[in-house]
């Protein structure tokens, strides 16, 4: 799974958006719902149009939640614990294993518009990597 | 039949008339290499490919993503018949090669992701959709003769 490697890229990578973490939530969000609209079914209840407040929101949550992740990374089981919680009984996503695949691309978009050249292949790899570590511990608590 | 709007059909081109097929290519096939290490698989004989400075300047590795992309543009020129262009590459990848699609799919995100870095802002929402919308397409086009 994750070496020290990937860990301290993610880590960088992330102290790198210096500040735009918020931007970058809302907008993985616009690309999810833009590039898969069938991932709109979630948010009926939900103002989507580019810019929302709602969007804009939901994107700082993720992205808070993503952060606190990335600084417990040796223990994403914990830091994500209530969230598995969320997703399997309540939000009942379709296993994150999919959703999150979308999620995963369009926030890796969103990073590599920032980051050009920076975001390298060794970084893509990473956070590729722990988009997929993320994904599986929302999963644990499915069935 | 797939429909492509105006819009969408220009996205593709002006995206498309300012890649350089060879450096595109080289990367996207690099970085599916490096990080989906396990379709190493499929290019046993193509030498060193022990880290990712290594693929990264493995000249087969280059060569080859050049001709994967060029036939990506093959695709562009023919919007309206993504089917029939990659008939026969289909049927290769299956009968020869033995590739399982789900790589076409990875591949394809993977180049959203290389023209994501070179075009940064440019690469608006839009822009991404129309291209996600392409690359599944020829994933799809390309796995379409499977049997």
């Amino acid at each position: 799974m994750l070496t020290a490697e990937d860990k301290k890229l993610i880590q960088q990578m992330w102290g790198k958006l210096g500040g735009a973490e918020e931007e970058v939530g809302a907008e993985a969000l616009t690309r999810m719902f833009c590039s898969y609209p069938p991932t709109k079914t979630y948010f009926p209840h939900f103002d989507l149009s580019p810019g929302s407040d709602q969007i804009r929101g939901h994107g700082k949550k993720v992205v808070a939640a993503l952060s606190a992740a990335i600084k417990n990374i040796d223990n994403l089981s914990q830091a994500l614990s209530e969230l598995s919680n969320l997703h399997a009984y309540n939000l009942r996503v379709d296993p994150p294993r999919f959703s999150l695949q979308f999620l995963s691309q369009c926030l890796q978009v969103s990073l590599a518009t920032r980051l050009g050249k920076d975001y390298s292949p060794e970084v893509h790899s990473a956070v590729d990597k722990f988009m997929s570590a993320v994904a599986s511990v929302l999963a644990e608590k499915y069935r | 039949m797939v429909h492509w709007s105006a819009e969408e059909k220009q996205l593709i081109s002006s995206v498309w008339a300012k890649v350089s097929v060879e450096e595109c290519g080289a990367e996207a096939l690099a970085r599916l290499l490096i990080v989906y290490p396990w379709t190493q698989r499929f290019f046993s004989d193509f030498g060193n490919l022990s880290s990712p400075t290594a693929i990264i300047g493995n000249p087969k590795v280059r060569a080859h993503g050049k001709k994967v992309l060029t036939s990506f543009g093959e695709a562009i020129k023919n919007l309206d018949n993504l089917k029939g262009t990659y008939s026969q590459l289909s049927e290769l990848h299956c009968d020869k090669l033995h590739v399982d699609p789900e790589n076409f799919r990875l591949l394809g995100d993977i180049l959203v992701i290389v023209l994501a870095t070179h075009f940064t802002k440019d690469f608006t929402p839009a822009c991404q959709a129309t291209w996600q919308k392409l690359v599944g397409l020829v994933a799809h086009a390309l796995a379409r003769k499977y049997h």
